[in-house]
């Protein structure tokens, strides 16, 4: 990759080589941003699979990810543009907040687990348990997802352009699925459900801001929860 | 001589007693496992079966009301650049908006910051109050993620990674829907009035190795500020505090099977997890094997009352201790002022236990509006803070009874165990004699 290119066109970004920077001065740079300040670009180099890189972000930066990194890549986010120009190791975008993570290759498990707001868009395929708990977060997947993906999923959507793995949506709560491709198999409470207008305007909505644009809404199927579980009855017990 | 047959009283199964009985009609009648809140109601080897020695001609005393005896504790010291310094080793331990009211959170924060402690959220996020009253608040974060947000991790005095309690180790939680407010839900992502579970595992992490990579990402978004606190439930407690340690904890809190829960079956609080008493030797042992006691503290929890039990953990190797229950029998749980309408609800105060349902008397654990209102909580937080002057000043009056002149320096050699169980799980001596059962050969 010629890194050179790169860094002439934005003279403005700061570079964090982690072959050579440690991790700590990467994050506490970004947490040192001040509201309102011009210097806002990032690239990050080397990464190497490190671990937490451009986590706790609460300002409206753009980071540059040379390379594939490890778990927890943009954690927390809130309100940054981070992009990984590689894969991604478990728990990307973990508990996002806002704003929006790209991934240019795959990701580990629990992409985007527990997001509560911003889109998160994977380029590649997603390993398992895709959208854990995810609580507002939008995630488009332009591959496909691996096995309980959306495990007791809350709330926000996971678009997913391939097939996704097993139980899909098991124990969902208010998450909206779409997904293209085929479902290997539904889990307890997880069923497919009308697709409606207001439904297909959302999800061209969430594939325009992905980056999507020669695949229709009419190709997906849409899943949700049954709400059968939503309160504890014991005839359901043999559902989980 | 006529013979007359005497009479014999009719005798009870101590296997199938009253209260196997009843349970046995009721899960017959409703089909439904109890769930209950509180922790084990079981009887087990407790710190009341040890006793302390005090001192004699080889140990001289401290002056109770002149000679110092300091009770402060330095939490977090391990990595963590804001370490929290409290003026008592009597914490508090987490307990949930949610399962709890506002007013009964608020009144613990007071109580607490009166007492120069700290208090700790729950499962369902800081709230402004909580955060307001509490001069040293521990932030949890739990496998359900409710109400989780870096802007309250940062507002933190130090974060708890719960893994489990005592009162369920290997469990989750479910806040039944009728708890469920418009605040809660709001701050839990999900509607209101339905059953909000808490998952058993964390969502994106499984593991000692993966732990340290969390706490790393924590230390990352906190810029290596608060403390980080690992929670863990009384079930393998050397090789827990051993992990916790390895991935990098800066505090162990362990939790033994008497400590409480907001709601768990009544199966799972009786049948799984160890006595707190059980716990703390293997716990500390694992600290000194690594080299790390008092370099990593522990705290240990699951029903301490009183300041004897506070000494007693300190003198196995505790740095603090923390407290729920107990804590919120402080403020006002169970009292008998409520007795008449504990009745209605089928129990007596000192029993009452379905903290799930809502409905407390004493406006602790509900959140129906009309009794939260009974809870005064300037009122409460001074009882807590009371109590918590208390305890700290019976775990002095001991220690100084043992010649130490801070609550750190009680030693198991200040210990002797009334049975032999407890002997054997405090490895302290049973009383008279030098026999550790276990230990030496026996």
């Amino acid at each position: 990759m010629d890194i050179s290119v790169k860094r002439e066109s934005l003279e403005a970004m700061r570079v964090f080589d982690l072959a050579t920077t440690p991790l700590r001065e990467l994050n506490s740079a970004l947490h040192a941003i001040a509201p309102g300040t011009n210097d806002t670009n990032f690239e990050v180099v080397n990464p190497r699979g490190s671990h937490a890189v451009a986590v706790g972000i609460d300002q409206p930066v753009t980071v540059e990810v040379r390379g594939s990194v490890g778990y927890y890549c943009a954690g927390m986010n809130d309100g940054g543009t981070v992009t990984v120009h590689g894969s991604a190791g478990p728990g990307v975008a973990e508990n996002m907040m806002s704003g929006t993570v790209v991934i240019e290759g795959d990701a580990s498990q629990y992409a985007g687990a527990t997001g509560r707001g911003g889109l998160l868009v994977i380029k590649g395929n997603a390993a398992s348990r895709c959208g854990i708990s995810m609580k507002g977060i939008d995630i488009v997947v332009h591959g496909s997802i691996g096995h309980m993906s959306a495990f007791m999923g809350q709330s926000g959507h996971l678009v997913v352009l391939g097939d996704a793995g097993d139980a899909l949506g098991d124990s969902l709560y208010e998450a909206k699925l779409f997904v293209r491709g085929a479902v290997k198999s539904l889990g307890a409470d997880c069923i497919e459900k009308e697709m409606r207008s207001e439904h297909l305007a959302k999800l061209a909505e969430l594939l325009a801001r992905a980056g999507v644009t020669d695949v229709s809404p009419t190709e997906f199927k849409r899943y949700g929860s049954a709400r059968k579980l939503y309160n504890f009855n014991i005839d359901n017990a043999e559902a989980y | 001589m006529s013979y007359h047959n005497p009479y014999t009283p009719p005798r009870k199964s101590a296997t199938f007693d009253d209260y196997t009985l009843a349970e046995i009609r009721r899960a017959a009648a409703t089909g439904i496992y109890d769930i209950r809140g509180a922790g084990t109601k079981r009887k087990v080897p407790h710190f009341d079966d040890l006793l302390f020695l005090g001192a004699s001609i080889s140990r001289y005393p401290l002056e109770g009301y002149r000679e110092k005896c300091d009770t402060t504790v330095v939490l977090g010291s391990r990595f963590a650049r804001k370490p929290i310094t409290l003026k008592t080793p009597i914490t508090i331990a987490g307990m949930s908006f949610g399962a709890l009211s506002g007013n009964a959170k608020e009144a613990l924060g007071r109580g607490a910051t009166i007492a120069g402690t700290s208090t700790t959220t729950g499962d369902g996020g800081m709230t402004d109050e909580e955060r307001g009253h509490s001069q040293t608040l521990v932030y949890q974060y739990l496998p359900s993620r409710y109400g989780m947000n870096p802007k309250d991790l940062r507002r933190a005095d130090a974060i708890e990674v719960v893994v489990g309690q005592g009162a369920k180790p290997g469990g989750g939680g479910m806040l039944l829907g009728q708890k469920i407010s418009d605040r809660v839900a709001n701050m839990r992502n999900l509607p209101k009035g339905i059953d909000q579970r808490s998952a058993c595992r964390h969502p994106d992490w499984t593991g000692p190795d993966d732990l340290e990579i969390k706490i790393l990402e924590l230390r990352e978004i906190t810029d290596w500020e608060k403390p980080i606190y690992v929670k863990v439930g009384g079930a393998r407690p050397y090789y827990d505090t051993a992990l916790a340690v390895k991935a990098g904890a800066d505090v162990v809190v362990l939790d033994g099977m008497q400590g409480g829960t907001a709601a768990t079956q009544d199966v799972f609080i009786e049948n799984v997890g160890m006595p707190t008493l059980a716990c703390i030797r293997p716990a500390v042992q694992a600290l000194q094997d690594l080299g790390m006691h008092r370099k990593v503290q522990l705290i240990i929890s699951g029903g301490v009352r009183s300041g004897a039990d506070v000494a007693k953990a300190l003198a196995l190797g505790a740095d603090a201790v923390a407290i729920g229950t107990a804590a919120l029998v402080a403020i006002g749980d169970n009292d008998p002022h409520w007795e008449e309408e504990y009745q209605k609800l089928g129990t007596t105060a000192g029993a009452y236990d379905d903290w799930h349902e809502g409905k407390d008397p004493a406006g602790i654990t509900t959140q129906d509006p009309e009794l939260m209102m009974r809870l005064d909580p300037v009122a409460a937080g001074r009882r807590l803070a009371n109590y918590l002057k208390v305890m700290t000043l019976e775990a002095q009056t001991i220690a100084r009874a043992c010649g130490k002149n801070h609550l750190h320096n009680l030693e198991p050699e200040d210990l002797v165990a009334l049975t032999i169980e407890a002997s054997a799980m405090a490895q302290v001596p049973l009383a008279g004699t030098s026999w550790i059962p276990g230990k030496g050969g026996f």
